[in-house]
């Protein structure tokens, strides 16, 4: 694909008041080790990793805690020195609310490294590189967290896309690091592009963002295969398709995938962690956090996975109260409980602010003002699938509507007069399809049991049927001897007796 | 614990703003009806919107919905206030309020109350009262320039005896009518009887509507699509028969400037409920009101057509969005 300096503006989109400069005065801050950090075994998308520890055990920093066992797996690692003290099911930041198992270690305040050896790209086979990559817990840390080596795993890459658009209000941890670790990003980047052998990368980033942007241009100024694109502030330009759009002009419906078209999109804090682990030894042991709203002091932080919350939002002046989303305030979800410790997923930590709290919510009738189709970037039409969703007609959202083409932005929430919670809606039908499409094919199964079972019942009855006629048939030639014997005798006699008359 | 769903913020948007910005964009051309044609269209406003109002709150009770944020939505004061201004201002009060009534209870709620409504209420409440009191909804008041007068005997509105002397005042037919009645009596275009203080006013009357028009287009209540397709088809199809016989058909200019163009096109029209959401369709909408329009007005019964044109037009819109249903990113 040709690379220009154009940008292709993508449809619709909202121009929210970032609140970014708030996050933005200080420098990335570091809080002393926590004595306690409670590590969920399974930070990533896919299979849970095998425990390696056991209760009691003495750990290292950097040492595997938990080590993958399938492809799409990813390694957990210890991110200070100490004592493993209990493995056992506490909670986590997710949406639901559930707890998962976790890693508990008590902090022996010395961080001692694991010993660690220098890994040489250069020098290593690509698939010696893959395995390598598979223990360094590195997943995507733009919030999907899908484990990275599979991503490097194609060599149908033509283009790299580095999302550094960091398009939701608040999040500031990508523009951050991007200032202060600009040399291990640009790490990533090369070390990215020589696993896909690829010979040119592309930066997409918003224009709040004019430090990163400078500081990149001076670091890169003689490097011609690193390409940096300045994308007007629209949310959502940090969705993969939309940046995808703005960077090359192609546009990818949910039917495909960018790899389809030999594009994949890394993240800033992702690459970060590829350059980090290949030049400098370390796994993913931390991430950088914005810890931001309604907080006297908002800051980002690089914490510790596992370091607790109430940590970093005791420090950016919050109250241990404070309603937390994680995430930034148009995707991001509000926390269940706010005792849960940092994972690779959590870019930011947004206290729930006062205009947050008042927003209005009388949900009142649509009234099809197409505000929402203004502004839906993924160009559906929002008010027919929150009719549709409302009444039930899943066939036509799906078919008509391409409710499944939804990313879930909520741009339409965001300008709808009637307050309508459309978001939700679109969730509830998504996962309300879901189940119907996995009961009809528990339904398909259980019919083809059925069916297998009446197959076998109609088979065993056939073969009954055989063997008794075939038992039939034995008897019947058993039955005829004893006949044809019986007759023999009767004739026997009768001639025994005719013999005795003639006598 | 206050509720926090995705997206924890919002725009400061709602319906009763967007109400609000399209009475906004009304208010100059009311200004200059007052100045040629009196005071009593204040009166009609006063007691029409109130008894709109009281009818939505009655119509809201009996269907068990909160009246509060469903009155406050301004859906049916807008609603009132063009049917008012759609009417002539000499309009007896009764009769306004049969109107307000088909409009609210009839067209609004007996359809399942706002978002739900597939006809325009105020094009419903105007078509009824043209079709049973055809004299009264043709007689519009004359007049003679614009008067600061009526600005000060402003206050008389309150009175129900001062608007029932108004039924007396001296009326004429619009000039669309005039023409009408005069084509029809094989008269020529250009000695035709229209007192030209009354063309003007009503000339400038319409040119305000167009302008508070662009002010909602400018305010992003509305978009482009429905007026500009509906003014010019209005002007192309006009223009088609002006330049076929100029002797009997008006200058498409002058069936912009008359009849209820440019207030359909920026505020009756673009209820959102009762047209279009695609943007082709609305496009085709305006194009195919506006078609109609010229047809009623040079061969129909009625001197405007336009109401009649958005009724059935109301009725193609589930079709016309089927049809028009835009590409979704990717599918292109
Ligand atoms: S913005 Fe809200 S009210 Fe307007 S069409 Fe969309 S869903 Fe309906
Ligand atoms: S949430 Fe879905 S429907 Fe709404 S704007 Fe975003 S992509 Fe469009």
């Amino acid at each position: 694909m040709e690379i220009t300096d154009k940008i292709f503006k993508f449809f619709g989109g909202i121009k929210p008041n970032g609140h970014k400069a708030i996050s933005t005065i200080n420098p990335i801050k570091r809080l002393p080790i926590p004595k306690k950090l409670i590590i969920p075994v399974r930070q990533h998308v896919g299979k849970v990793p095998n425990i390696k520890v056991s209760v009691g055990d003495k750990v290292l920093k950097g040492q595997i805690l938990a080590e993958p066992i399938a492809n799409i797996s990813a390694a957990t690692h210890s991110s200070s020195s100490g004592t493993v003290i209990a493995i056992e099911s506490n909670k986590i930041p997710h949406p639901s609310g559930l707890p998962d198992l976790c890693i508990t270690i008590e902090t022996d305040g010395k961080d001692e490294w694991i010993k660690r050896n220098r890994i040489d790209p250069s020098n290593l086979s690509s698939e010696a590189l893959y395995e390598t990559m598979k223990s360094s817990g590195i997943v995507g840390l733009g919030g999907a967290t899908f484990p990275t080596h599979i991503k490097l795993n194609s060599n149908k890459i033509k283009t790299l896309i580095v999302n550094a658009a960091e398009c939701e209000p608040y999040i500031t941890c990508d523009d951050m690091a991007m200032q202060e670790k600009t040399k291990e990003f640009i790490e990533g980047i090369q070390i990215t592009m020589d696993f896909l052998k690829i010979p040119h990368a592309i930066i997409g980033i918003e224009d709040n963002k004019p430090k990163a942007i400078e500081k990149l241009k001076t670091v890169l100024n003689k490097s011609k295969n690193i390409t940096i694109k300045v994308v007007p502030t629209v949310y959502p330009s940090g969705d993969e398709k939309r940046l995808i759009y703005l960077m090359l002009g192609l546009k990818i419906s949910k039917e495909k995938r960018p790899v389809d078209f030999g594009i994949q999109v890394f993240n800033v804090a992702t690459l970060i962690s590829i350059g980090r682990f290949f030049y400098h030894s370390e796994p993913v042991i931390s991430r950088i956090v914005t810890v931001t709203g309604a907080l006297k002091r908002p800051n980002n932080y690089e914490a510790l996975i596992g370091t607790p919350i109430q940590e970093l939002i005791k420090d950016a002046g919050g109250k241990s109260d404070q309603e937390i989303i994680m995430g930034g305030p148009m995707m991001g979800f509000k926390l269940p409980h706010t005792d849960v410790s940092v994972t690779k997923a959590m870019n930011c930590l947004l206290a729930i602010t006062d205009e947050m709290k008042s927003k209005d919510t009388f949900e009142m009738p649509c009234i099809r003002c197409t505000k929402c189709v203004e502004v839906c970037p993924a160009q559906l039409q929002p008010q027919e699938l929150y009719w549709h969703a409302k009444s039930k007609q899943f066939e036509k959202l799906t078919e008509d509507y391409k409710l499944f083409d939804c990313i879930e932005c909520g741009c339409c929430s965001y300008v709808c007069p009637s307050n309508i919670p459309l978001v939700q809606y679109y969730r509830y039908a998504k996962s309300e399809i879901r189940d119907q499409l996995k009961s009809s094919e528990v339904a398909d199964i259980a019919r083809e049991r059925n069916e297998f079972r009446l197959y076998r019942l109609e088979r065993e009855k056939k073969e009954r049927a055989e063997r008794n006629a075939q038992r039939r048939a034995q008897t019947s030639d058993s039955d005829k001897k004893k006949l044809i014997e019986e007759k023999k005798a009767a004739i026997a006699e009768a001639m025994k007796r005719i013999e005795e008359k003639e006598k | 614990m206050a509720i926090i769903d995705s997206p924890a913020i919002k725009e400061r948007s709602t319906v009763n703003m967007i109400m609000f910005t399209v009475i906004l964009g009304l208010l100059p051309a009311l200004f200059l009806q007052i100045g040629f044609f009196g005071y009593q269209i204040l009166g009609n406003l006063f007691f029409g919107i109130g008894f709109a109002l009281f009818l939505e709150a009655v119509c809201l009770k009996l269907r068990n919905y909160p009246i509060r944020p469903f009155i406050l939505d301004g859906s049916a004061f807008v609603t009132a206030w063009l049917l008012i201004i759609s009417v002539p201002a000499n309009i007896p009060i009764w009769t306004l309020l049969i109107g307000i009534f088909f409009s609210i209870v009839v067209a609004k709620h007996a359809y399942g109350g706002i978002g739900s409504n597939p006809f325009n209420p105020a094009m419903i409440g105007y078509a009824v009262l043209l079709i049973s009191f055809p004299k009264i909804m043709t007689n519009w008041p004359i007049s003679d320039g614009f008067e600061i007068r009526n600005f000060i005997q402003f206050s008389q509105f309150f009175s129900i005896a001062n608007i029932n002397e108004a039924y007396d005042a001296i009326v004429s037919a619009t000039p669309l009518d005039q023409i009408k009645t005069s084509l029809f009596l094989g008269k020529e275009v250009n000695a035709l009887p229209i007192s030209l203080s009354t063309l003007s006013s009503y000339q400038m009357i319409a040119i305000l509507y167009f302008l508070g028009g662009i002010f909602l287009v400018y305010k992003k209540v509305i978009t482009w699509h429905l007026p500009l397709s509906l003014i010019l088809s209005i002007y192309i199809f006009s223009g088609l028969l002006h330049l076929y016989d100029q002797n009997t058909y008006m200058s498409p200019l002058f069936h912009l400037l008359n009849g209820a163009t440019f207030l359909a096109a920026f505020f009756i029209i673009t209820d959102p409920v009762s047209s279009p959401t695609t943007l082709k369709g609305k496009i085709i909408f305006g194009i195919l009101i506006g078609l109609i329009t010229v047809i009623i007005r040079n061969y129909g019964g009625y001197p405007d057509g336009i109401a009649f044109a958005v009724i059935f037009m109301n009725i193609c819109v589930p079709l016309i969005e089927k049809f028009t249903q835009p590409k979704v990113f990717g599918y292109e």
